[in-house]
């Protein structure tokens, strides 16, 4: 039995609530257990610029309130693995600042000692779940479904802090897109950044990277963008419709978060995955499942 | 009469105080600038929607947050079982006291035509109601001066709101053990109601009511006679039980009376009584006229807001209406700190030190900044960092007992500070993609505005490193500045072959990227070898970076690019931010 603890993040429960029901919903069918820890705080990753003892310290509290329950973490944001992947590898490294983080976490009861795995999603359900019992679980695959996976920076890099993959010939997220049937495209922007963490700082350099990814992925014959993080996800659903809103693009390439896909493949209800929630409309995705 | 001038004064400050509240939540207060329409208009937006309100169907939606959210409090009691408990016992307790026994003649008596006071259930539970607030105050001394949860905060408005209720209870309690004890409140009601000739018989029903119901006598004191008493008994069942039953079922007042037998004489003698019952009307006056502008206007406030926001929909609803609410919001507060137990930024504040990370205390600086408290740079400063250091993950909105919306208040204010001209180095992180995906509610120029500002305060404009003819002189101290920790990122081993830069793609963003972004990835990194850290940091580059780690991945050296980037803007924002300013900020904050 997996068992895990949840960690959900900001973005995801104010912005992108799908994501964590449909994860929900398809880790439940696949036995995995979560446990909420309502004490959980932000990842730190928004104050890395600012004041990375603030981030060290928001960080290590929630490795901390985990290893309290002696549980690894499952994180559905790329942003959060990265910034908890760092920061135990901080911790790991011992200092003047780290040394404080302890004396802090001790203040309140608490104690990091380097017992807990970060784990994202797709490291959950392609090495621990398996491929071949999420097969099992799928009541439909996909066919002539095109995909361009958009794995997400800080998964992926920098590798030797998070150890996720490949970092320049991944495959784990590949290798999920095409259990449910559909087909992962190969496109050149494949492992680029989505562009979000300038949203707000520099939009026209945002918004033109986040339009390059897209159209690559159009070019490449995707009909869908798959996402693994709400960052990403904001970028392609919201951000994509307010761009298209604003003709700074012409025809849009919408994003589906993975556990949308799956959860379409096991037979889940469109509408217990959040379909609808997107910004963009993603439905018409159901009428490329094929019966078994 | 004195009675009446004090009821009186004490209504008419309510009343205004009550007015004045409503005036500012109209935006009438003439310290804030944020009234764009007039008070009269909003009072008509404001009336309008309650009665659309009311004749719709949204009506059973205000009566079942009525029941669930108002009076059983679900949403304390979902978070803390043992908060609902003793605001429960308080809330309720002090309600029913109020209309059972403060407003008995127009409440009670109107309900139950048999309402006497000193009979049962009315006396019991006259006790029995002071009982609940006086065991839910002792419950919130205790959390807020012994548990103490983490990170709630207490000012003198929660001191005050105790001590004020506590004091209308143990008055009245000690008022009532008093009269129960009293010699001449007996001798007062034996006239009146029993009106004995016989002196014997006197003696029997006194000799009764000091055994078992509390009064203090100067001639009987006991062991007592059987028969006397069993006369005393009969007497009383005949001319007082049919409206007044025993004292002991005022539990509480009788326990006051058996504690201060010893000296109820001499204290009756002293005018005890009178005495404290001044001291409970005029504490009950007090906390009345007192409450439009204490803690304790919550009472009102925040049932109105628990029901306007079951029933206004953000886009639907009267934008005039929601700065109304918003405006209330700010007196809906009970600064009860569930907020801060969940703020996603709890450990930012804890790392530095500002008060107003936490929604809370947010929430106080804001109302006195509303009630125009003139606030300095440094406090702006900090109000500002606190509303900019939030993730905007909801969580203070969801568990809100008063239900307020704070994510938008913070939105809100945080805008404000931002057109007021303030700068905030922490725009240049991803605490700014919220601000970017509400970009369409500003104008273009006001949304772009504070960042141009921000960009110049960090970092110089960016210019200095764009215009060509500039000269820059290498440090005669090539060692590397060794107070930053740079050093362990080894960028010493950067070769110069700019794969960096080719990865980068920020840099493949731009035609001419030099123009743009001051200085590329491996020229910041020729810069650190040479010893220019200031040229450095003034580049734009490192605060577009998007922190893809690609440039570090590429890096044949193992440089750890992105990672240096991260130290330098950290010391940008240290420049900007300095400790001094941050220490007098808290200074000044826990005043």
């Amino acid at each position: 039995m997996n068992k895990y603890a949840f960690f959900l993040g900001c973005n995801i429960p104010a912005r992108v609530s799908q994501y964590e029901t449909a994860s929900r919903m398809v880790l439940n069918r696949l036995g995995v257990e979560l446990v909420d820890i309502r004490q959980f705080n932000c990842c730190g990753y928004p104050l890395r610029n600012s004041d990375s003892r603030a981030y060290l310290l928001s960080a290590v509290r929630n490795l901390a309130l985990a290893e309290e329950q002696n549980l690894d973490i499952l994180v559905l944001c790329q942003c959060c693995f990265g910034s908890l992947k760092k920061a135990a590898q901080l911790m790991a490294q011992g200092g003047s600042i780290q040394d404080e983080v302890h004396n802090f976490l001790a203040s309140e009861n608490l104690k990091y000692q380097g017992n807990v795995k970060i784990k994202h999603l797709l490291t959950v359900l392609n090495h621990d779940v398996g491929i071949d019992t999420i097969r099992q679980q799928l009541s439909s695959t996909f066919k002539d479904l095109k995909i361009a996976v958009q794995y997400g920076c800080h998964g992926l890099r920098p590798s030797p802090v998070t150890q996720f993959d490949d970092p320049f010939n991944p495959s784990i997220f590949d290798e999920l897109v095409m259990v449910t049937g559909a087909q992962s495209v190969d496109w050149p922007l494949k492992l680029e950044c989505c562009g979000a963490p300038a949203l707000g700082i520099d939009d026209d350099l945002s918004n033109s990277l986040a339009g390059k990814k897209i159209l690559d992925g159009k070019k490449a014959g995707a009909q869908y963008l798959c996402t693994v993080c709400p960052y990403c996800h904001l970028q392609f659903d919201t951000v994509q419709a307010m761009m298209l809103e604003q003709e700074n693009l012409k025809e849009p390439l919408p994003a589906i978060l993975y556990p949308q896909l799956l959860g379409l493949g096991m037979g889940i209800d469109g509408d217990l995955l959040g379909l609808d929630q997107n910004q963009l409309e993603i439905g018409d995705i159901r009428n490329f499942l094929g019966k078994e | 009469m004195l009675y009446k001038v004090l009821l009186n004064t004490s209504l008419i400050i309510f009343s205004l105080g009550l007015f004045y509240k409503i005036f500012s939540w109209l935006g009438c207060n003439p310290r804030l600038k944020t009234t764009e329409s007039s008070w009269t208009i909003r009072l008509q937006a404001g009336f309008t929607g309650i009665v659309k309100t009311v004749f719709s169907k949204k009506l059973f939606t205000l009566l079942k947050i009525f029941i669930t959210d108002i009076i059983f409090q679900i949403r304390t009691l979902k978070e803390d079982p043992w908060r609902w408990f003793m605001h429960i016992l308080i809330y309720w307790g002090f309600m029913l006291l109020v209309m059972l026994h403060a407003l008995d003649q127009l409440i009670t008596q109107k309900l139950f035509s048999d309402y006497v006071p000193t009979l049962n259930p009315y006396l019991f539970l006259r006790d029995f109601f002071a009982a609940m607030v006086m065991a839910g105050l002792v419950l919130a001394v205790f959390r807020r001066f012994i548990h103490k949860p983490l990170r709630l905060k207490s000012n003198r408005m929660d001191y005050y709101a105790i001590i004020i209720v506590a004091l209308i209870i143990v008055s009245g309690v000690c008022l009532e053990g008093l009269k129960i004890s009293s010699y001449r409140e007996f001798q007062n009601m034996e006239k009146e109601y029993a009106a004995l000739d016989d002196e014997k018989d006197i003696r029997a029903l006194e000799s009764l009511w000091v055994k078992d119901y509390g009064l203090a006598s100067a001639n009987i004191t006991g062991p007592f006679d059987n028969a006397v008493i069993e006369q005393g008994h009969e007497l009383n069942e005949e001319n007082c039980a049919s409206c007044h039953a025993s004292n002991k079922w005022a539990f509480a007042g009788y326990g006051i009376a058996t504690l201060i037998k010893p000296a109820a004489l001499h204290m009756e003698r002293v005018g005890a009584v009178t005495m404290l019952f001044f001291l409970h009307i005029i504490s009950v006056f007090l906390g009345l006229a007192y409450l439009p502008f204490s803690k304790m206007f919550h009472v009102i406030a925040t049932p109105f807001s628990l029901l306007t926001n079951a029933v206004m929909e953000p886009g639907k609803s009267n934008p005039i209406n929601v700065k109304t609410r918003q405006m209330m919001e700010l007196d809906a507060c009970t600064h009860c700190g569930t907020c801060n137990q969940y703020c996603s930024a709890m450990m930012v504040y804890e790392a530095r030190g500002n008060v107003c990370i936490l929604p809370s205390e947010k929430m106080t600086f804001l109302k006195a900044m509303v009630n125009g408290k003139s606030l300095n740079q440094t406090q702006r400063g900090a109000i500002l960092e606190g509303v900019y250091l939030c993730t905007n993950c909801d969580r203070c909105t969801v568990v809100c007992p008063a239900g307020i919306n704070l994510k938008q208040l913070w939105l809100n204010v945080r805008e404000d500070l931002l057109q007021q001209g303030d700068t905030q180095p922490i725009m240049f992180s991803p605490l700014s993609l919220v601000r970017s995906l509400h970009r369409q509610e500003l104008p273009p120029e006001d949304y772009q505005k504070p960042l141009t500002a921000t960009g110049q305060a960090l970092a110089g404009d960016f210019k200095i490193l764009t215009e060509p003819s500039k000269i820059f002189s290498l440090p005669t101290n090539t060692v590397p500045n060794q107070d930053t920790t740079l050093l362990d990122h080894n960028f010493i081993a950067c070769f110069g072959c700019q794969t960096c830069t080719t990865s980068c793609p920020v840099v493949k963003n731009y035609e001419n990227p030099e123009a743009e972004l001051g200085l590329l990835p491996h020229q910041i990194m020729y810069c650190l070898a040479s010893g220019l850290t200031e040229i450095a940091l003034g580049s734009r580059m490192l605060w577009v970076c998007l922190t893809c780690y690609q440039c570090q991945e590429n890096c044949p050296q193992q440089v750890e690019i992105t990672d240096i980037f991260y130290e330098l803007k950290n010391q940008a924002v240290q420049n900007l931010v300095d400790a001094d300013t941050l220490k007098t900020m808290k200074n000044e904050l826990t005043k």
